[in-house]
């Protein structure tokens, strides 16, 4: 590592498939308008000038292609996906479910299926229910996959990396209202371990446990509640599945309070999860205070403006949530 | 052209999968067989005629109704045995079962559970095949059902449209489980499905061991010269049910009866002594070794440990 650069997050996710295809040429990429289009959110650029025939736009068969890449990467290939929408997964979920996270399993361990599928996810972007879906708790709830969210260009490109690498189907889920954010990212090589949360900013009276887009904004409101003298830790998860409990439960130890925001519906979503492996922990007996859980409101994301922001969790709801948590 | 030699292979791994079917069969129903199992007896000589055809670095996915085809790609029935035993000693050590047999080092990619995903698991296969300048083609077993699924017409574009050495080989047994091939289809002629997607296709008699092997030793020849998928259809019929629930309420005895007659077994045995390739004494022989080798294999399946629920995490991830 040397100079850290800005780069906006888009270009860190960019930056990490151009390296890995530099480095591995079993690499190569597939999706929906990634090549002349330059990928529906910017994403991939001119990757297609500099790897003619490694970026690969595909017919809208998102079935036919997500299985074409599982089929490839039994065969040793290090195929990264993209689905263009996060909400299409819906429309190749055999692949996802069934298939690539079940056949090294199933198979005895003979078959592996080192497979990254990208998709942008997150609403804010006005596209309505079927285009800004955060769905990575029904993503978790599949043994075998792993699935990464990540909330910053270093988190991206280092994860991206290390997922390329991984010898297991890997969910990466870009948050679209952060592909324009910048951040220091090192020149050089690194990788983010898989399965590793960061603490995003160290407190004592509260611990958050957030990740992705959500991140940025529990930084804010632990900035402002600073001063007030209220000391907030922030988690960022980065990886959901496998996700890093110890981190939580140390930081619960230390904080007594635990707050958990996440931008996908309350109602099954991972903040379910995330305070059951307290209460199940040994950190139960810290808190001096109820787990609380800060999530979209249990609708389908809704397209007017208004409503659109109303359903999340902001600043402010946040704010006003962990005063009373260790008020 | 099949000869002497290719035709006792052929009739070998037919009776070896009509023999494994019924020890499955008759474990089952003993109780000694956990799960269920799809039997495809009748349709020996599609799995034997087009396995055989392929080399041992070409890759073959196979449907729910898989016994017969991991089979005559060379899968060891012992391990296969102890697998749908449930077994510490089977091929997938336990973890997959009837539905799931696979084993790598044989090109055999899987049996699946769902109706269809192989033929777009097999492009991507084919597809890494061409670009690494591999000769070696990927191909797909699914039924006459699949050709409905969404994902079938996904795959033949796909393979079409990106020029991939696929061989789609359709067995069409008439039912989709209970529902004949009439009633879910205006057009039952299943080779035209080929046509949107400018695919060359052929319809071959599945029931006849050494048409299925010619046909699908041509159509490899021409998807590796030309770098094109091919789409074959086997024409056959299932003797056996569909699963351990099948009341065999859709069908009448006489269809059935009709149906045995062709079974492709006697047919093929019938060929040989026709020209010469064995004796009456000689196919008895055979019989009996194959006899023999299950007797080795259940014995192999019974004998072996159960796997330790504490390994249970060994295989959800690969390192």
């Amino acid at each position: 590592m040397s100079t850290p650069n800005e780069i906006t997050y888009a270009q860190a996710v960019r930056d990490a498939m151009r390296e890995e295809m530099l480095r591995d040429p079993d690499v190569f990429l597939m999706g929906e308008d990634i090549g002349v289009y330059r990928g529906a959110f910017g994403v991939t650029q001119e990757l297609y000038k500099e790897f003619p025939d490694r970026v690969i736009d595909t017919p809208i068969s998102e079935a036919g292609f997500v299985g074409c890449a599982i089929g490839a990467a039994v065969e040793g290939m290090r195929p990264i996906v993209e689905i263009m929408f996060s909400d299409f997964i819906s429309v190749c979920y055999d692949m996802i479910l069934n298939q690539a996270p079940k056949m090294h399993f199933m198979f005895g361990g003979k078959v592996s299926v080192p497979l990254v599928i990208r998709t942008a996810s997150g609403c804010g972007t006005g596209a309505a229910a079927q285009h800004s879906q955060s769905l990575e708790a029904m993503l978790c709830h599949i043994p075998g996959l792993k699935v990464i969210v990540p909330s910053t260009p270093y988190d991206a490109k280092g994860l991206l990396k290390a997922a390329v690498r991984d010898n297991n189907p890997v969910m990466f889920l870009e948050q679209k209202l952060l592909y324009r954010t910048t951040g220091a990212v090192p020149e050089g090589e690194y990788t983010v371990p898989i399965g590793k949360a960061d603490v995003k900013r160290t407190g004592s009276d509260c611990t958050i446990v957030t990740y992705g887009r959500m991140v940025h904004i529990c930084l804010k409101a632990a900035e402002t509640l600073a001063g007030e003298g209220i000391s907030v830790e922030v988690i960022d998860l980065r990886t959901l599945l496998p996700m890093d409990k110890q981190c939580i439960i140390d930081s619960v130890k230390k904080t007594k309070h635990l707050v958990i925001v996440h931008e996908a519906v309350k109602t099954g979503g991972l903040g379910g999860e995330i305070a059951a492996s307290i209460a199940e922990s040994d950190a139960f007996y810290y808190l001096d205070g109820p787990i609380r859980r800060l999530a979209a409101e249990d609708s389908p994301v809704p397209f007017s403006a208004v409503l659109e922001k109303g359903v999340l969790p902001d600043e402010e709801k946040i704010i006003r949530c962990i005063r009373e948590e260790v008020g | 052209m099949v000869d002497k030699q290719l035709a006792r292979e052929l009739l070998e791994k037919m009776m070896l999968s009509r023999k494994f079917e019924e020890q499955v069969q008759y474990y089952f129903s003993l109780g000694m067989i956990h799960g269920t199992t799809h039997l495809g007896i009748g349709e020996e000589a599609t799995a034997a005629g087009t396995c055989l055809a392929l080399t041992k670095d070409d890759d073959m996915f196979a449907t729910h109704r898989g016994h017969s085809a991991a089979i005559c790609k060379g899968i060891d029935i012992r391990r296969m045995m102890a697998e749908i035993f449930g077994k510490s000693t089977g091929v997938c050590k336990g973890r997959g079962g009837s539905m799931h047999i696979a084993d790598k080092d044989k090109g055999v990619l899987g049996a699946n559970g769902i109706v269809g995903p192989s033929m777009a698991l097999a492009c991507g296969a084919a597809f890494a095949h061409k670009r690494r300048g591999e000769k070696a083609v990927a191909l797909a077993f699914f039924g006459d059902g699949a050709t409905n699924e969404g994902i079938f017409h996904e795959s033949m574009n796909l393979a079409s449209v990106w020029n991939l050495p696929v061989l789609f080989v359709c067995t069409n047994n008439l039912y989709g489980m209970s529902t004949h091939i009439s009633k879910v289809m205006k057009d039952t002629e299943l080779e035209h499905r080929a046509i949107p997607y400018k695919m060359k296709s052929v319809t071959v008699d599945g029931n006849d061991a050494a048409a299925v092997y010619e046909t699908v030793r041509k159509a490899r020849e021409y998807a590796l010269k030309n770098s094109e998928p091919v789409f074959i259809v086997e024409n056959t019929y299932r003797i056996s049910g569909h699963s351990k629930s099948d009341g065999n309420q859709y069908r009448s005895k006489e269809e059935i009866a009709y149906w045995k007659q062709l079974d492709p077994i006697k047919l093929f045995e019938k060929y040989m002594i026709d020209r010469g390739f064995a004796t009456t004494k000689e196919i008895e022989e055979m019989d009996k070794a194959c006899t023999a080798a299950l007797e080795e294999a259940v014995k192999f399946a019974i004998e072996s440990p159960y796997p330790k629920l504490e390994d249970i995490y060994e295989d959800v991830y690969a390192e």
